[in-house]
C-alpha cells in the first residue's frame, strides 16, 4: 500500500498518518501562541504604568493565561511535531502507532482547553506555577496532567517511530544529528513528565479534598523539575532545529558529529538540575544542594550549550568558506541570505539565546548572585531571551521552511515573513534589555502596581525604573506586531497560499492528507550516509571557522565582564550570612 | 546536508575533533569551573551568603514569637502596625501575611540581628528595597539569616511572590538608625 510522497523541493518523504499529525500539532501549536500573544498585549499593557490597562484581577488571569499558553502548550505542541517530523521523515519511515498518536494529540487538546477555561473562569489566576497552598479549581491541574499524559504518548510513538526505523533497515548507519537532538528533548520530556505526574496528581487531589496538606518547599522542589526541564526540552529541540536549519540551507555538516552529540548526552546527563534555579533563596535546602545543583554539576550543561554555540554557526561558515565566501573574518556572514526569514529567524534565535539568555541565565542561576535577582522583573526578562526569542523564533524560522514542503502551500505574502523575524527581535530585545534593567533596580515580577496603589505604607521606585518599563512596554508591542505577522503568514499560507500539489481541499493544511495520488511510493529509497568529504581537513593545524571562533571569544568576554559585574553588585548589598 | 542525514563514518564517535573545536572546549571548561569554584570561594570570602539555618513551624507558634517581640519592644505605631526596636544583635521577627508584613522594624546600623521570616498563609517574596535583597518566604517554615544593614535609612518590604489580588499593597518597612 503506498502511503509515502517525496517532497519534490526538498526531497523529504511523508508518511501519510505522520504528515497529517505534523500538521494539526503545529496548528494546535499556532492556536496557542496566538493566545499566548493576545493575552502578552494584556501583560504588557499593564505593567507599562502610564498605560495600566488592566483592573488587578483580569490582569492576574491573564498574566496565568499567558504564561500557559506560551511556555507550555505552544511550545510542546510544536515539539510533538518536531519529534514526529524528525523520526518518522528524517529516517524514511511510517509513523508507529498513529492512532496511539492521535489519541495522544487528543488529550493534549482536551487537557489544554480545559486548563485554559479554568483560567478564564477566574477562579484559578494562580500563575504558571501554581505555588501551594494558593488553591485553583481542580479542572486547571486536572487538563495540565491529561496534557501531559498525550505528551507523553508522544513521546513513546516517536521512541517507537526509531524502533520501527531500525527494525526496518530504513536508513544506513546511525541516526542523523537532527534526530539525535530530538531523541535529546525526548528523553528530557519523559524526566519532565514523570517529575509532573509526581506534583500535580498529589496537588490535584488536594484541590478536590482527598488530601489535606502539600508541604509548599516540597511543591517547589519537585514543581520545578517540571517547570524548568520543560524548557530544556526547548532547548534541545531548539538547538536541534538550528542544525537542522543550517543542514537545509548551507548543505553544512557538522563540524564534528562526535563533539555536537557529546555536547547533546551532556543535557540529558545534566541539564534538569537547572531546576534549583528557583529553589536557591528557599527556606531549608543546604547551600551545597544549591551549589552542586543550580551550576549542573560544574556547569557541563552550560559547556554544551558553548559547544553547540560555536558548532551550529562554525558549521555554516565552513560550508560557506567551501562556497568562495573567504574573504576576512565575516563574508561567509555577510553575504548569508538576510532575506529568507529561515535564515534571519535562526540567526537571531542563535544569537539573542547564547548573548543574553545564556549570560543572564547563568548569572542569576548563581547561587548567592540570586539574592539580587530573584522574583524581580529580570527574571521573566531573562526567559523571553530563551524561550521567546531562543525557541520561538527557531520554531518561526522552521515553519517558514515547512509550509512549502509539509503543506505544499506556497508562502502568503512573503514580504511580511522577510521583515518578521527583524520586527519581532528588534521589539523583544528591546522588552528584554529595559526589563534587565528594571530588574535590577528591583522592579518586581507578576505585580500589578508598581505605585502600590492602596498599601498602608508607601515606597517609591526610582523614576528610570518607570521609564525602563515604558521602553519595554514598547519593545513588547513591537514584539506583539512581529508574532501577528509570524501568525498572518503562516494562516494566511495555510488558506490562501499557492497550492504546490494536487489538493484535497481546504482541510489538507489542518491535517487531512493531500489528494489521493500524491501519495505514490510504497517504501522510500533507504537513507544513506552523508558522502565523505574529498579531502578530510580535521586536524590540519589551522582553524576551520575563524569568524565564528572571533563571535565565540566576544560571547565569552562579555559573559566573564558581566558574571563579576553582578559580584560587585552583590558585593554592596547589606552584609548578610 | 549531513545534519540530517546518518554521518558519513560508521563509527563516528572514533573520528578526531578540529583544533578549533578541542580549544574552544577547553576554553570554556576552564571558565565553567571558574564560575562553579566563585560560589564556594563566595561563601568563605565573601559577606553574601545566606546561612542554611532554618526551622520548621507553624503559623501559630510563629506568630506567638513574633507577639512576644512586639509587646517586649514596640516603640511606636506606624499606619496602623507596630514599630518595634529590638536591641542590637537580638533574634528579630518578621511575618508576611495577606497582605502585609508585620511589625515595622527599627534597626541600628552596622549592627548584626537575627532575622526570622516566615509566613501565615500563601508564598511571599521578601524584597528589601532599594537594597534589592530578595528572599522566598514559605508557610510552615522559618528562615533565619544574620541581616547588618550597614547603611541608614527607610526600606520597604515588597511583596514579590504574587499572592493573590491584594499583592500589590503588600508593603512593609524597616527603618536603620544611626548609631
Amino acid at each position: 500500500m503506498a502511503q509515502f510522497r517525496v517532497c519534490p523541493d526538498s526531497g523529504f518523504y511523508f508518511d501519510k498518518s505522520a504528515e497529517s499529525l505534523i500538521k494539526v500539532n503545529a496548528v494546535a501549536a499556532a492556536v496557542s501562541l496566538l493566545l499566548a500573544g493576545i493575552l502578552a498585549l494584556g501583560v504588557i499593557l499593564t505593567r507599562w504604568q502610564d498605560v495600566h490597562l488592566l483592573p488587578a484581577d483580569v490582569f492576574y488571569q491573564v498574566l496565568t493565561a499567558h504564561g500557559l499558553n506560551a511556555l507550555i502548550f505552544w511550545c510542546i505542541f510544536f515539539e510533538v511535531a518536531i519529534m514526529y517530523f524528525a523520526a518518522s521523515t528524517l529516517l524514511r519511515t511510517r509513523l508507529a502507532a498513529p492512532n496511539w498518536a492521535w489519541a495522544g494529540f487528543a488529550l493534549m487538546v482536551i487537557g489544554a482547553v480545559m486548563n485554559n477555561v479554568a483560567v478564564y473562569q477566574g477562579n484559578s489566576s494562580v500563575m504558571m506555577t501554581s505555588y501551594v497552598p494558593m488553591q485553583a479549581a481542580p479542572h486547571f491541574y486536572l487538563g495540565l496532567i491529561l496534557f501531559a499524559v498525550g505528551a507523553l504518548i508522544g513521546c513513546f510513538v516517536f521512541l517507537g517511530t526509531l524502533v520501527i526505523a531500525k527494525e526496518d533497515k530504513t536508513y544506513e548507519g546511525s541516526i542523523p544529528l537532527v534526530t539525535f537532538g530530538a531523541l535529546t528533548a525526548c528523553i528530557i520530556a519523559v524526566f519532565t513528565i514523570a517529575s509532573g505526574a509526581i506534583i500535580l496528581v498529589p496537588t490535584f487531589l488536594w484541590s478536590i479534598g482527598y488530601i489535606n496538606h502539600i508541604d509548599a518547599a516540597m511543591y517547589r522542589v519537585i514543581w520545578w523539575a517540571l517547570g524548568h526541564s520543560s524548557q530544556q526540552i526547548n532547548v534541545a529541540a531548539h538547538v536541534s532545529v538550528w542544525y537542522l536549519i543550517v543542514g537545509v540551507l548551507f548543505a553544512a555538516r557538522p563540524m564534528s558529529e562526535k563533539v555536537s552529540r557529546s555536547a547533546f548526552l551532556l543535557y540529558i546527563f545534566f541539564l534538569q538540575l537547572a531546576s534549583a534555579h528557583h529553589i536557591l533563596v528557599d527556606p531549608g535546602i543546604s547551600s551545597e544542594w544549591k551549589v552542586f545543583n543550580t551550576s549542573y554539576a560544574m556547569y557541563l550543561a552550560v559547556l554544551a550549550s558553548m559547544i553547540h554555540g560555536l558548532t551550529v554557526p562554525g558549521s555554516m561558515e565552513v560550508a560557506q568558506r567551501a562556497k568562495g565566501y573567504t574573504k576576512g573574518m565575516f563574508e561567509w556572514l555577510r553575504k548569508a541570505p538576510w532575506g529568507n526569514p529561515v535564515f534571519s529567524g535562526f540567526f537571531f534565535s542563535l544569537v539573542i539565546f547564547g548573548f543574553i539568555g545564556g549570560i543572564t541565565g547563568v548569572v542569576m542561576g548563581t547561587e548567592q548572585i540570586n539574592i539580587i535577582i530573584h522574583n524581580t522583573i529580570y527574571v521573566p526578562a531573562h526567559f523571553h531571551a530563551t524561550v521567546a526569542v531562543g525557541t520561538t523564533l527557531a520554531f518561526m524560522a522552521l515553519t517558514y521552511l515547512l509550509i512549502p514542503v509539509l503543506f505544499r502551500r506556497a508562502l502568503f505574502l512573503p514580504w511580511v515573513a522577510k521583515m518578521q523575524p527583524y520586527v519581532f527581535t528588534v521589539g523583544m530585545t528591546l522588552m528584554i534589555l529595559f526589563m534587565l534593567g528594571a530588574g535590577t533596580l528591583g522592579v518586581s515580577r507578576r505585580h500589578w502596581d508598581m505605585n502600590f496603589t492602596g498599601a498602608a505604607l508607601s515606597f517609591e521606585y526610582p523614576g528610570t525604573a518607570y521609564l525602563m518599563m515604558a521602553v519595554a512596554g514598547v519593545g513588547g508591542v513591537l514584539a506583539v506586531l512581529g508574532g501577528g505577522m509570524y501568525l498572518l503568514v503562516t494562516v494566511g499560507s495555510l488558506l490562501f497560499g499557492k497550492k504546490l500539489d494536487e489538493s484535497a481541499g481546504l482541510f489538507q493544511s489542518f491535517g487531512v492528507p493531500l489528494a489521493a495520488g500524491v501519495y505514490n511510493i510504497s517504501q522510500p529509497d533507504r537513507l544513506m550516509m552523508a558522502p565523505k568529504l574529498a579531502v578530510e581537513e580535521h586536524g590540519s593545524g589551522g582553524f576551520e571557522a575563524p569568524g565564528t571562533f572571533v563571535l565565540a571569544m566576544a560571547l565569552l568576554v562579555s559573559f566573564v565582564v558581566y558574571y563579576f559585574i553582578n559580584w560587585d553588585y552583590l558585593a554592596s548589598v547589606w552584609p548578610l550570612s | 546536508m549531513t545534519s540530517f542525514l546518518p554521518p558519513s563514518d560508521r563509527i563516528w564517535w572514533k573520528t578526531p575533533i578540529g583544533k578549533q573545536e578541542i580549544v574552544w572546549i577547553g576554553i570554556a571548561l576552564v571558565w565553567c569551573l571558574i564560575m562553579f569554584f566563585m560560589m564556594p570561594y563566595w561563601h568563605i570570602y565573601g559577606k553574601q551568603n545566606l546561612s542554611n539555618e532554618a526551622y520548621q513551624t507553624t503559623p501559630a507558634r510563629f506568630q506567638a514569637k513574633v507577639d512576644e517581640m512586639v509587646t517586649k519592644y514596640q516603640i511606636g505605631e506606624e499606619a496602623g502596625l507596630p514599630v518595634v526596636r529590638p536591641p542590637a544583635g537580638s533574634d528579630i521577627y518578621m511575618l508576611g501575611r495577606l497582605w502585609q508584613w508585620y511589625p515595622i522594624l527599627d534597626l541600628e546600623k552596622d549592627k548584626s540581628y537575627r532575622l526570622h521570616l516566615s509566613s501565615m498563609d500563601w508564598q511571599h517574596g521578601f524584597s528589601l528595597q532599594p537594597v534589592n535583597i530578595n528572599l522566598q518566604i514559605l508557610p510552615g517554615y522559618e528562615m533565619v539569616l544574620t541581616i547588618t544593614p550597614d547603611q541608614a535609612g527607610e526600606y520597604a518590604v515588597i511583596c514579590n511572590e504574587y499572592c493573590g489580588i491584594g499583592h500589590h499593597t503588600m508593603l512593609g518597612k524597616i527603618y536603620v538608625r544611626e548609631n
